[in-house]
Parts: structure tokens; C-alpha cells; sequence
């Protein structure tokens, strides 16, 4: 039994409602979110100091018009056969047997008239001023779609796991370091066997 | 034995509510520590594309955001409806994109100015020509190193 001089106790029983109320306020203006996309390096704009000379047969061109119309390699292409295209000639392996470029691990066709070596294969992306983003967006992710395809395809063979998985994982701040130095060499092992060689010339005009 | 059968009464006892404002802080701690506060309110319509080899973007403190759409209903009188370009709060022309990356980059401390990605938030109806001009730009400040934002979501969705 309190006294009579004894100080009242505090009320603590809507303190539950105050929180409450301010848990119910951050969790509504809350928006946990990370943001995802296409990583892409742009050419730097001083020129190299030589002009490189590129065999025609190694550069895989596409263009896409206003209409969202897309040109691989002098044909018209569907969007969704461009990734088997691109991987058929990332992965043709053209180079003859015993030269400096051939490839070992292609399983491509080996077309003479194709590429020569991962290493030589360039992707040239053109597109016009007035073709719509989300169109672009979506060749780039094809594009992209079919080089980790083939070093996923790479990283199962040598090492029994995802390419995508390994470079998340070395990517992600959350990793030991002494996982991640691990990973930094596979890694970069399947980067080097197929390079990402995708140049963007600059936009043609519509007026063309 | 008899000693267990003394208790005899069968009200179920009230379950203690007590710690219930403890567990309830927690919640609060969490949610007020995760939440970012956005900072700058978007003027042009953003729909972003889908990709599905999307990498994450990692580490806020290192990027640079650059918005790019058509300008929403209420600035559509005076700005018109072709896509603008958002820097921070307010709209600028794609010549205005390098001075605005060069000032981003020098409030950013010295370790991280080498190391800064520029993420490119564009509307997927926007022309590729803006685009264009603001890669030029990018490519004149040696900003280089560019993130297409997108949703993760069937890329062929974006062509419809």
C-alpha cells in the first residue's frame, strides 16, 4: 500500500499505443530498396593513340532502328533469337587448330567466316535517336544475357557453379575477405576467357 | 499426492503483456534505422525497364542519380512533354549533366571520386537520343562507369 507522501506511479500502459503509432509511421514511408541494373563501362573519348585494325568477320554488328526493328549481322532478327545468335558467334571458335587464337573451349560451329576467338569478338551496338529506351534496354540485356550464359557455361566446367553467383558473391560487401580473394582469380579466369567487348558507336540520326 | 490436487481454480491466467512495448521498440529501432528519407522528389515520370542480368547496386554513398523522363502532369504546362532530364530537384539540359557530375563528384570524399558509378534512372518511353547526349557528356567528365537502373522482371515486357 503506497503512502500517502509516496510520489503516484507513471501510467505506462499506452506507452505500447505510442510505439505503436511510430512503428506503423516508419513502416509506411519505409522503402528498403536496392537498386538493380545493367553495369556498363562507356569508352573513354580521346581516341587510342593506333587505329586497330578489326577483321570484319569478328565484329557481330546490330542495329536497332525507330521502330524497335533490330538488324544482327546484315539480317533482320527477332529480339528474342538475338542471345542464341550472340552466343553462336561469341562461341564459334573460327581460328584453325595450332594458330596463336584458337579456342579449346568453344563449342561453337567453328565457321571460318565467323569469329575468330572470344577474345576477337567484338559486339557493335548502334542505335537510332529515336529508338525507345525499354527497347535498347532490352538488347543490352540480351547481349549481356548471352555472355554470362557462356561463362556460366565456363564456371560449371571448371569450377561446379555459377558464374552469376560467384561474381555476386564477390561483389557483395557482406564477404570475408579471404572468401573473396578466392574469388577474385576464378572470377577473373572466366572474365578473360570470355571478354565483354560490347562498343556503343555513337547514335546515327534518323535523318539519315 | 494430495499436494498436487490444491490447485483447484480453472480461469485461464491473463498472458503477460508486459514486454509487448519492448518488442514493439525493437520493430521502431529497426524500421527507423533502415529507412533512407528520399531526397529529391521525382518531377518526371519514371517507369523503369525490366532486365533480368541486373547486378545490384551496392554502396548509396557512391552514386550519382540521373533522371530521365517525360515531366509529370503538373509540370506538364510549362515544360512541355518530350522527355527532360532531372538533376537533383530541378530539370537541366543534357550540356548541363557534365557540371552537375563534376560538382556531385567534389562533394564526395576524395577515396570515393575515382570509384563513383553514374545510375541512370530513365523512363523506358524516353527517346535514346537524350540518352546519347547524356552519355557524350558523361564520357567528356571521364565518368565512365554508368548503371542502367532497371526492374528485375522479363525483358520483353519492355517492347510492348
Amino acid at each position: 500500500m503506497p503512502k500517502r507522501g509516496a510520489p503516484p506511479e507513471v501510467n505506462a500502459g499506452s506507452m505500447a499505443d505510442i510505439a505503436f503509432l511510430l512503428l506503423i509511421f516508419f513502416l509506411v514511408t519505409t522503402t528498403i530498396e536496392t537498386d538493380a541494373g545493367l553495369d556498363r563501362m562507356l569508352p573513354p573519348i580521346e581516341p587510342p593513340d593506333q587505329d586497330v585494325v578489326i577483321k570484319e568477320k569478328n565484329i557481330f554488328q546490330v542495329s536497332i532502328n525507330k521502330d524497335g526493328q533490330l538488324l544482327a549481322d546484315e539480317e533482320l532478327t527477332e529480339l528474342k533469337n538475338l542471345r542464341a545468335k550472340a552466343i553462336a558467334f561469341l562461341d564459334n571458335g573460327g581460328a584453325p587448330a595450332g594458330s596463336a587464337d584458337y579456342c579449346n573451349y568453344c563449342q561453337g560451329e567453328r565457321d571460318v567466316a565467323s569469329s575468330d576467338s572470344p577474345q576477337k569478338a567484338i559486339i557493335s551496338l548502334k542505335n537510332d535517336r529515336e529508338t525507345k529506351y525499354g527497347t535498347y534496354i532490352t538488347v543490352q540485356n540480351e547481349l549481356v544475357g548471352a555472355y554470362n550464359e557462356l561463362r556460366n557455361r565456363e564456371a560449371q566446367r571448371l569450377y561446379k557453379r555459377n558464374f552469376t553467383d560467384m561474381e555476386a558473391e564477390y561483389l557483395n560487401p557482406e564477404t570475408p575477405d579471404d572468401v573473396r580473394d578466392a574469388l577474385k582469380e576464378k572470377v577473373k579466369r572466366i572474365q578473360d576467357l570470355f571478354p565483354q567487348k560490347l562498343s556503343e558507336a555513337e547514335t546515327a540520326s534518323s535523318s539519315k | 499426492m494430495s499436494k498436487f490436487n490444491k490447485k483447484k481454480d480453472a480461469a485461464l491466467p491473463a498472458v503477460n503483456t508486459a514486454s509487448l512495448p519492448d518488442i514493439v521498440f525493437m520493430l521502431l529501432f529497426f524500421f527507423m534505422t533502415v529507412t533512407v528519407m528520399k531526397d529529391s522528389t521525382l518531377k518526371v515520370e519514371n517507369v523503369l525497364p525490366n532486365a533480368t542480368e541486373v547486378k545490384k547496386l551496392e554502396k548509396k554513398d557512391r552514386i550519382i542519380y540521373i533522371y530521365v523522363g517525360k515531366p509529370t502532369r503538373e509540370y506538364e504546362k510549362t515544360y512541355g512533354t518530350e522527355s527532360k532530364i532531372q538533376l537533383n530537384d530541378k530539370f537541366a539540359q543534357a550540356s548541363d549533366v557534365g557540371d552537375y557530375i563534376l560538382q556531385e563528384r567534389a562533394k564526395k570524399p576524395q577515396e570515393l571520386q575515382d570509384v563513383l558509378t553514374t545510375a541512370l534512372k530513365v523512363d523506358k518511353n524516353a527517346n535514346m537520343g537524350i540518352i546519347s547526349d547524356i552519355k557524350q557528356e558523361l564520357r567528356k567528365v571521364n565518368a565512365l562507369k554508368v548503371n542502367y537502373t532497371t526492374y528485375e522482371g522479363d525483358a520483353f515486357k519492355n517492347i510492348q
